[in-house]
């Protein structure tokens, strides 16, 4: 096949590592990188890893809501009327709404890492419940503020 | 570097179907990854249908089966077939194991894939290349360290400084650790992975080693301890029933001990 890589050309190489594990093989090729997340069966704890790293960049981009909060409200009433109307629609709810929950769940996920950092709650079957407690007491949280707000009338449909 | 998908080259094709006997009885499916270093072709996924009768209750077995029975030129590594020398940890069904101590009945998945261990350089079919693994090893300094003139006798410990070791000592460096390690997969030159820095703890444990405040020194690093970010995949697949995640976590804690005396150059 003529896709094999070329000595030399680093762009070919599967990973650029500097072990010099990744040998040219007699076919001409270097050895292949052997499959990973292609073949994983996901544990609960491995969820609850990748679903906080998603969580703090979905909040840096959350952030990116609240400032502009804030500058429309520093442009003076007519935006902020605006911004608020915008963000106050069903969609922008929604936007607020995922916002909460990975607020949420950065929380509960951190006091998990609390918990395990204190060297607590590290067997397979007390991390498994960790995760699982932080998971679903970050959707009660969320979803008890926003009940709160509907309830109290702050936020309308 | 953290790359999600498969290098060009490196994506297994599909590959030949070896179909059971007309007749044969509790047919199991083994999906194997196979690469020949010597034939210019990708990588490629091989079928074997097999009859569970024909060999033993463990995976071993029915891949010493497919060689002996079907395919000689399936390769992979194997020893002791009792879980003590570790060669023959793969990837099965998703999770990493000993294929000697992992059971048919023990798969999830009525389809078994058989893959080497996760992101490793493969040498062949299901042998990969871990010279780096080995070479972690041997960076944390595997060897008692006393400052105590050698003794007449054995170096003596209490029965509960000794049961510090439990849980550490049994490690046999078959890597189904490391490999199941996603900080590992993207970053295995820096950070030194959980079967090296179990085996790190348990010299820091050992109540006879005086070169604690060494061994942490030279972990004091933003990759080789602090990669671990408690994914917690190590003590899930560790076939020895080990925890590496608990013995980092007290590496860690001992990282800021206020009984840590740090050396001139990490002070």
């Amino acid at each position: 096949m003529s896709s094999s890589p070329q000595p030399g050309d680093a762009s070919n190489d599967p990973v650029t590592d500097q072990t010099g594990r990744f040998v040219r093989q007699p076919n001409g090729r270097v050895r292949p990188l052997s499959p990973h997340l292609q073949i994983w069966r996901f544990h609960i704890t491995m969820w609850g890893s990748i679903l906080n790293r998603g969580a703090a960049i979905g909040l840096s981009f959350g952030a990116l809501f609240v400032v502009a909060w804030m500058v429309a409200a520093a442009c003076g009433p007519d935006a902020y009327a605006t911004y608020t109307g915008l963000m106050g629609s069903p969609l922008g709810l929604l936007i607020w709404f995922g916002i909460t929950v990975a607020a949420a769940y950065h929380l509960t996920a951190g006091v998990r890492h609390l918990i395990w950092d204190a060297g607590s709650g590290l067997s397979i079957k007390g991390a498994d419940t960790l995760t699982w407690i932080s998971i679903v007491a970050a959707i009660v949280l969320a979803v008890g503020f926003w009940a709160a707000l509907f309830l109290s009338g702050k936020v309308v449909l | 570097m953290v790359q999600l998908t498969l290098p060009r080259g490196s994506k297994p094709t599909t590959g030949k179907v070896h179909k059971a006997p007309a007749g044969a009885q509790n047919v199991k499916t083994y999906k194997v990854y196979r690469y020949d270093p010597e034939v210019d072709a990708d990588p490629r996924w091989d079928v074997y249908e097999v009859s569970a009768d024909d060999h033993g209750p463990m995976l071993l077995d029915a891949l010493i089966h497919i060689k002996n029975e079907i395919d000689p030129t399936l390769t992979f590594r194997r020893s002791c077939r009792e879980g003590i020398c570790g060669s023959c940890s793969m990837n099965i069904d998703g999770r990493n194991a000993l294929a000697c101590t992992k059971g048919m009945d023990e798969c999830a998945s009525n389809t078994i894939a058989i893959a080497p261990l996760p992101h490793q350089p493969v040498v062949k079919d299901l042998v990969t290349d871990l010279s780096l693994f080995y070479a972690q090893y041997d960076s944390i300094q595997p060897w008692l360290q006393s400052d105590e003139p050698d003794p007449e006798k054995e170096r003596l410990q209490s029965p509960e400084e000794r049961s510090k070791l439990d849980g550490l000592y049994e490690c046999i460096l078959c890597a189904c650790c490391s490999t199941s390690c996603p900080s590992y997969w993207w970053n295995q030159t820096e950070y030194l992975g959980p079967a090296a820095l179990l085996q790190s703890y348990r010299w820091i444990a050992d109540s006879r080693d005086d070169a604690t405040d060494k061994r942490l020194d030279d972990l004091e690093d933003p990759f080789k301890l602090y990669r671990c970010h408690t994914i917690m995949n190590c003590a899930q697949v560790c076939p020895k029933g080990l925890n590496p995640a608990k013995a980092i976590a007290e590496t860690k804690k001992l990282m800021v001990s206020p009984s840590r005396k740090k050396s001139e150059a990490t002070a």
